[in-house]
């Protein structure tokens, strides 16, 4: 007979001769094409995990919060009260690059319903966000498709978009990143997960119509761009966040009724992964009938219905008993629910096509036996690194360089981006972009909110992969902690090249491992999380970029902090400074390369944050906080005017040497407090023995560093927000 | 004894500002809303309809236009001719000109992207049944979120709404001066909120149910709270 599977054949579906031998192990013959396509999505990277499953299994997953950590559609913590929260992060950046727009909307999509998908109703959602230099070309049309994307997905569907990230850098001109987070909030008792269960219940398929998009989506994510891939535009779904919405309300509604054995959304690789990972959860066989899936275009075939990507779809096992109740709901709210198949005890998908069975693959073997790589890994040459060069600063260079980075593009308010989000609606955002470290959000009718982050500092990571993740996980942390928050866990989203390069494989693995120190010695472990690789054309690839999305708990939400300052309050620096200029943001400005990372000591770092939030969660004397990350105490104090439109008088820095060492340092652990009892404050500090330093007292129409420089607030706010305005005119 | 007063909320595939709306009056007037589905042929003993915000069936074409094609929004129409109150936030707002029952429309905003951000508006007129409660100076803080908000009249249009004292709320600065800066999407004379010329259909881009506690901006409650005429 001849074979149907050529190395052409294996090629177009990114399968190697090592996986093929093993696919014709699992199925004892040859595949056909359609089984192929299934292995092929299956074991994609973007699927399987193949290159990180070994290195992901060693973070920590659980503490006395985690209700579900990883391997669900999302993972969920409890915040007492039978709530909980389910939240996670996710990347969409090979179609947002090729498609801007549709690829960000759809993100958004596609992470609201891995968060309902389990019961959840979302409660916001953060984006973090890479794009490449300003200048390239490419850079403004990107920006503009992505945040309309974002904003007008998640506008219609009415879920709030209350914070994140945009980071430029040239590494990312040709893969910009796009990263989506939802956080939803679910009863305890309510939680739906996707296991599959009951000989014979039905499979409801219920949603948008299937059509051609997205096939090999996953796929496509698992390999580098070359030239013409901006020819894949055919592979990018389109979204439609009316469906969602329908979804949305349709799917909580029916789960407010005993009717769902198990739900899965069909997101990367559709309806394939939806049916083998909840099959293979509960153990089932599959028959899948496939003539009856809802088709949008004609003479679809099944490789192509099993492989699509289109968005908004669900697939769920009900009751038997219960399809009328199904049909009532969905048809309330205009959506089209069919019984595609039913589980059987044959361990087997079977898949049928006009009476004929065109498919049959053992459910457990493929899922399990996924390939698992260790791959190579050597670290890179750049890592031995020269040191940072000294260079003499003056004065009005100083003020200079403060009011450069305000105005870059990194630096600058972000207010064009997330103006463009609906922050507001729901009524519970108590603080969204720009108003505290992290986005606070009320529990609906409670006196409890959530804090939420997302962190990464990629030039860090670029120098010290592995301190560099320490540093996100850590400012995640202190972000949530300058709100009054306990922080509880993290998502993780790792964006990194392509695996299959050594030096790659190093930046990855090294990566975890910071991830994995700093979350155990926080207790902050990750409960959800993604891996995008092959970040990376024409053999260039991104900066190392470990996301880390944070959630904490504010039980008492009149004991929550921003970046409040009254008049005359005095201003605090809690944390020790020791001058750590290298490739802080100051370091760059100036063209200084070189050195590394700060180090995160982490009993600093547990005591300083432990203080901070005591100080904030059962006392009155602090007005706001705000920790101290890139652009070090004076971006930190800069922003603080800006937020509140006011001055304040610092007065540290007499006499003193190398004073940028002072203001720009990116030393970690630190944090600016704004305190209405200096008397109260000191004493508790020096009780705790912790580091800090009176610098300065709120009040007045500068920002004045006496015996250095200073900048009126209504320059500093001109100068912060021209940037965007100016480049997206 | 007097009857229980019954507001009625008609929520639309998409509406997204149902839930906030119906919170709102029950913590403001202690009324719970009566939910009518959008296919609804018949609203009962209304004493109040709100057409919340969102993006009804989406929002595809002109905001507002397909679910003017709903029964419930010809029985809106009907009722509005007796005389009931009907007030449209945002989407709502869309609606209520989309179907005739307030003049003008809300075309794109001038930068053409969405905006959502806290804005200030000013009562221009305190003497119809939605604002009598107000001072004459009044200024309200609360958020707006649309891509959609662009207040459009022409010229003579303006004059007849400006000559019936139908413009209700107009974007101001904080202290009230109502100038081009503090125009948030263009709107023709800064206007966010209008009525009929009956002064019984109300419309306004503003969320008003989102603004009902100190976290944010407690105005929201006073807009609630003249409300109570009405009822």
């Amino acid at each position: 007979m001849k074979k149907i599977i050529t190395k052409k054949i294996l090629n177009e579906h990114n399968i190697s001769s090592k996986e093929y031998n093993m696919i014709l192990n699992i199925m004892g013959r040859e595949p056909n094409i359609l089984e192929l396509g299934i292995f092929s999505v299956m074991w994609s990277e973007h699927c399987s995990y193949k290159s990180t499953k070994k290195w992901l299994k060693t973070l920590p997953i659980s503490n006395d919060k985690v209700i579900c950590g990883p391997g669900e559609n999302a993972g969920i913590i409890d915040i007492g009260n039978n709530d909980a929260i389910i939240f996670k992060m996710e990347s969409h950046n090979h179609p947002s690059f090729i498609e801007p727009y549709q690829g960000a909307a759809t993100g958004v999509g596609g992470i609201m319903r891995d968060v309902f998908t389990m019961g959840a109703r979302p409660i916001a959602n953060l984006n973090s966000l890479r794009f490449g230099d300003p200048k390239n070309k490419k850079t403004k049309n990107l920006l503009r498709g992505v945040v309309k994307g974002i904003g007008d997905y998640g506008n219609c569907v009415g879920i709030p978009t209350v914070g994140g990230e945009c980071f430029f850098h040239k590494s990312y001109n040709n893969n910009i990143l796009v990263n989506a987070m939802s956080v939803g909030l679910v009863k305890k008792n309510k939680i739906f997960y996707a296991t599959a269960k009951g000989v014979g219940n039905p499979i409801i398929y219920v949603g948008a119509k299937t059509g051609r998009d997205g096939i090999h989506g996953a796929t496509m994510a698992s390999a580098e761009f070359t030239d013409d891939s901006e020819k894949q535009r055919p592979q990018v779904q389109v979204g439609d966040p009316f469906v969602e919405k329908l979804l949305l309300e349709s799917c909580l509604e029916l789960m407010n009724q005993d009717v769902i054995v198990a739900i899965q959304d069909m997101g990367a690789a559709g309806l394939t992964s939806s049916s083998f990972e909840m099959a293979s959860k509960g153990d089932c066989g599959v028959d899948l009938f496939l003539d009856k899936v809802p088709c949008r275009e004609k003479e679809m075939i099944p490789y192509e219905m099993m492989l699509s990507e289109t968005q908004e779809r669900m697939l769920m096992i009900i009751k038997p008993e219960k399809r009328k109740e199904t049909y009532k709901i969905f048809k309330k709210w205009g959506l089209e629910a069919v019984e595609i198949g039913k589980l059987t005890n044959t361990n087997k998908m079977n898949l049928y096509f006009n009476k004929e069975l065109v498919g049959t693959l053992p459910i457990k073997p493929l899922a399990d036996s996924a390939p698992e790589y260790d791959r190579p890994s050597s670290k890179p040459k750049r890592l031995k690194k020269k040191k940072a060069i000294k260079k003499i600063i003056s004065k009005e260079k100083l003020k200079k360089v403060l009011i450069t980075i305000l105005s870059s593009p990194n630096h600058s308010s972000k207010s064009w981006i997330f103006n463009q989000y609906d922050s507001s609606v729901m009524g519970d955002t108590i603080f969204a972009s720009e108003m505290a470290d992290a986005a606070v959000i009320r529990i609906h009718n409670s006196k409890k909110a959530i804090s939420i982050t997302s962190d990464c500092n990629p030039i860090y990571c670029k120098a010290d992969p592995k301190l560099g993740a320490e540093i996100a996980v850590a400012e995640s942390w202190r972000n949530l902690i300058s709100t009054g928050a306990d922080p509880i866990a993290i998502t993780d989203n790792l964006n990194f090249g392509n695996p299959e390069k050594k030096e790659i494989m190093y930046e990855i693995k090294q990566a975890i491992k910071g991830i994995k120190k700093a979350c155990e010695e926080l207790n902050y472990p990750v409960v959800s999380g993604n891996v995008s690789l092959y970040n990376e054309t024409k053999g260039k690839a991104i900066l190392p970029t470990p996301v880390i999305g944070g959630v904490g708990l504010i039980k008492n939400l009149n004991y929550r902090k921003g970046f409040k300052m009254n008049e005359k309050s005095f201003i605090y620096l809690v944390g020790k400074s020791k001058g750590h200029l290298d490739l802080s943001v100051f370091n760059q400005h100036l063209n200084i390369k070189g050195g590394n990372p700060p180090k995160v000591n982490f009993t600093e770092e547990i005591n300083n944050g432990n203080f901070v939030k005591k100080l904030i969660q059962k006392t009155k004397i602090i007005d706001g906080c705000h920790d101290i990350s890139e652009g070090g105490v004076a971006l930190a104090l800069a922003e603080l005017c800006i937020a509140n439109k006011m001055g304040m008088k610092i007065n540290f820095l007499k006499n003193k040497k190398q004073p940028e060492k002072i203001l720009f340092c990116e030393d970690q652990s630190r944090y600016i407090l704004i305190v209405n009892n200096k008397k109260t404050f000191e004493s508790l500090a020096r009780n705790d023995g912790i580091s800090f330093q009176k610098i300065g007292i709120v009040g007045g129409k500068y920002l004045d560093f006496e015996s250095q420089f200073k900048i009126t607030v209504k320059k500093l706010l001109k100068t912060n927000s021209k940037w965007f305005k100016n480049y997206l005119r | 004894m007097q009857k229980k007063k019954k507001i009625s909320i008609i929520v639309f595939p998409g509406s997204n500002c149902d839930r906030d709306l119906m919170i709102a009056t029950e913590k403001c007037l202690g009324l719970k809303p009566k939910v009518i589905w959008h296919n609804e042929t018949h609203i009962k003993h209304s004493n109040m309809i709100l057409i919340p915000g969102g993006f009804s069936f989406g929002d595809y074409l002109r905001a507002g236009t397909i679910a003017t094609k709903s029964p419930a929004i010809k029985e809106v129409i009907r009722l509005s001719g007796k005389g009931v109150p009907i007030i449209g936030i945002c989407n709502g707002f869309q609606i209520l000109t989309e179907c005739g029952l307030l003049k003008g429309a809300l075309i794109k905003n001038t930068k053409q992207l969405f905006k959502c951000e806290n804005v200030y508006i000013k009562v221009v007129n305190n003497k119809t049944n939605f604002t009598n409660f107000f001072s004459s100076t009044e200024v309200l803080k609360m958020p707006i979120a649309h891509s959609q908000g662009n207040y459009f009249l022409n010229k003579d249009q303006i004059k007849e709404i400006r000559d019936n004292e139908q413009i209700i709320f107009k974007y101001s600065s904080k202290f009230g001066d109502v100038s081009r800066e503090n125009n948030p999407n263009g709107s023709v004379d800064n206007i966010a909120g209008i009525t009929n010329k009956e002064k019984n259909v109300l419309g306004l881009m503003p969320h008003p149910e989102r603004a009902i506690d100190e976290f944010t901006s407690c105005d929201g409650i006073k807009f609630f709270e003249n409300l109570k005429n009405l009822l």
